[in-house]
């Protein structure tokens, strides 16, 4: 493989002719850019896998006398993170699946049924994304606190506090995205199915169920993608809406651990970085999804 | 069913298949289970979003006219600047919330700036890199997808460990940044995160560190979205690479363009995440999100202040949102 092959394979393009010094530069900057966006990431690992006493003695940047893994089990082992993870997974699995059950039902009649408002009420759900959230946060802490839970919801007795009622605020603010795009995709499914799936005597429901869901299968796993991202990621809902360090989710309770382990900063980082893990493995697994879901959003308009 | 309705069933309007005639006869074929399933399917997300997002925004408008510490009820008389502000709780203090904020509330005036300096780094800075990459990228030059996915990496995570990650670079102490120039842990070394002429700056660069790559994702859909015959065509007229670029494809980009725009507005207005975790958003770090949160989860609830500056976000942020509806559903009101 040593002879330079010009990517004369370009698929896309025609008439993307290679200019050989502009393909060197692009490729000594891409480099260079390539580089620099990892090495913070890179760095963070490198004090992640040194033992303590090591940096302590030499400094974080030096080079290694010892290298271990032990801060990982340890910042596993003495933090808690197993119950952060379940709590992360408890908040996301639920809102993932419930956004995107609502926001298909939704898409569906607003793009399906001829009701007058229609395009009002996907201006609604659409904006309602786009708010900063700290616009709604006043008012929604007061109700948070008001707002009873039975037990087997909460043992706060509120949605202050609970798991559930990060559920529901990450599903009510990511609702208007997954209209959006789910819209936009129903849009592009051929009227005819519908007439035919008419003629064969199907009710809403079917029509539905049966045939728009299965044909949103792309569009659905690429938002399932992204909003497994999104609300995994979630710093701000969780440090409003909960008071307690055990119940947060993972990203956010790193920020106690910040104060638990201040003199142990590889501990730190060591648990920053198995937070960061589940995100990861979903891009390098979904990458397709990922960029699909993206891009649905945003080439249409 | 009206005379009207049946003679229009028998003949559509031809060419108009979202017309009235076909509209009308589609709902007068709704049996009571589809318009029960219609009812559900739009009801509970409706309800959803009206109770979660959109009557809390509303209530924040309403409760930044009043002064409220959050405990006993709220009342409709107005505040009387004579009694004390314990016997004032819960009454209607009309604009003197946002008067207050602007002229006797010392972190506002800079947190406004520091929102605006975080836009115009966003404009300035994070977006052209964003096209940048992209634009080699779609060249496919060798290595794009390793370049892509390095570059695209810090999307991935949350900006909470963002921040956590680039403590290691910026610490006073034991930093990346005072170990290569050689300051760590002397007295000359450089408190990064912690001067207030500094950490902004700080900030900003993990900000853009991130944002760069999620506009380059963006642009990259886009550009892999452009008729290639464009490019052709260019070519044959004779348009050099800079000129075909400028001249042909940023301007069929226009629908993507605007998304960014509107993205890079909003995550400016959004940004709370990193500087809340590097130092809760004090000294040096105060945006329009911190200080709003400040004022409702802090020991001190004014609630009503608190909803003002959240109006004053709700305002600015409008401006973003209008222009990417209009831009999105502007064909669609025209039908």
């Amino acid at each position: 493989m040593s002879s330079p092959t010009l990517p004369s394979t370009a698929p896309t393009g025609g008439g993307r002719r290679p200019r050989p010094r502009g393909q060197v530069l692009s490729q000594v900057f891409l480099i260079a850019a390539s580089v620099l966006w990892l090495l913070p990431l890179l760095f963070a690992l490198y004090v992640a896998v040194r033992p303590y006493s090591d940096t302590r003695k030499y400094g974080y940047v030096s080079l290694p006398h010892e290298l271990t893994l032990s801060n990982f089990t340890d910042a596993w082992s003495q933090s808690n993170m197993g119950g952060f993870f379940w709590n992360s997974i408890l908040i996301t699995v639920p809102a993932v699946v419930i956004a995107l059950a609502l926001a298909s039902g939704a898409a569906f009649v607003l793009t399906r049924v001829n009701i007058k408002v229609n395009v009002a009420l996907l201006i609604l759900f659409t904006a309602g994304n786009l708010l900063p959230q700290q616009v709604i946060i006043t008012p929604l802490f007061r109700m948070y606190l008001k707002i009873p839970l039975p037990s087997f919801l909460a043992d706060s007795g509120l949605m202050y506090n609970s798991l559930f009622g990060l559920v529901v605020i990450n599903v009510a603010f990511q609702l208007g995205f997954c209209v959006f795009v789910l819209s936009n995709y129903m849009k592009s499914i051929p009227a005819e199915m519908y007439e035919a799936a008419l003629v064969d005597g199907a009710g809403m429901w079917t029509r539905f169920w049966s045939l728009t869901v299965p044909l949103c299968r792309p569009a659905l796993a690429a938002l399932a993608t992204l909003l497994t991202t999104w609300i995994y990621n979630d710093f701000f809902w969780a440090i409003t809406l909960m008071s307690s360090g055990d119940k947060r989710p993972v990203t956010s309770a790193l920020a106690n651990l910040q104060g638990q382990f201040v003199t142990n900063q590889n501990l730190i980082a060591a648990g920053a970085l198995i937070a960061a893990i589940p995100t990861l493995v979903v891009y390098l697994l979904l990458q397709k999804q990922f960029i699909a879901g993206l891009s649905l959003g945003s080439s249409k308009g | 069913m009206s005379p009207l309705t049946r003679t229009r069933r028998v003949a559509p309007p031809a060419g108009d298949p979202a017309g009235a005639g076909r509209r009308r006869r589609r709902i007068r074929h709704m049996t009571t289970v589809d318009r029960v399933v219609v009812a559900v399917l739009l009801g509970i997300p409706l309800l959803l979003s009206l109770a979660f997002i959109w009557i809390p925004a509303l209530t924040t408008v309403l409760l930044s006219f009043t002064r409220w510490n959050g405990v006993g009820g709220l009342h409709a008389k107005a505040c009387d600047p004579a009694l004390p502000s314990i016997l004032n709780n819960g009454c209607v203090n009309g604009v003197q919330n946002y008067h207050q904020a602007a002229t006797n509330y010392p972190q506002f005036w800079p947190a406004v700036q520091h929102n605006f300096i975080w836009l115009g780094v966003f404009v300035a800075i994070a977006t052209p890199l964003g096209m940048l990459f992209a634009v080699l990228l779609d060249r496919n030059i060798r290595g794009s997808r390793m370049y892509q996915s390095a570059l695209f990496l810090p999307v991935m995570l949350s900006l909470a460990l963002i921040g956590i990650i680039w403590e290691f670079v910026y610490s006073q102490d034991y930093g990346l940044i005072n170990t290569v120039i050689g300051r760590d842990g002397g007295s000359d070394a450089i408190d990064w995160l912690g001067d207030p002429d500094l950490n902004l700056w700080a900030v900003l660069l993990e900000a853009t560190w991130r944002q760069a790559g999620y506009v380059m994702i963006l642009y990259l859909a886009g550009l892999k979205a452009v008729d290639p015959t464009l490019r052709e065509a260019a070519l044959i007229d004779g348009a050099n690479g800079r000129q075909t670029f400028w001249r042909v494809i940023f301007p069929v980009m226009r629908p993507i363009n605007i998304v960014i725009m509107v993205i890079t507005v909003i995550e400016s207005l959004r940004a709370f995440d990193l500087v809340y975790i590097t130092n809760k958003g004090i000294n040096g770090l105060e945006l329009l999100s911190v200080l709003v949160t400040s004022n409702i989860v802090g020991e001190t609830q004014r609630v009503g202040f608190g909803s003002a500056l959240g109006v004053v976000l709700l305002l600015i942020s409008l401006v973003p949102i209008s222009v990417f509806l209009h831009q999105t559903f502007r064909r669609e009101e025209k039908q």
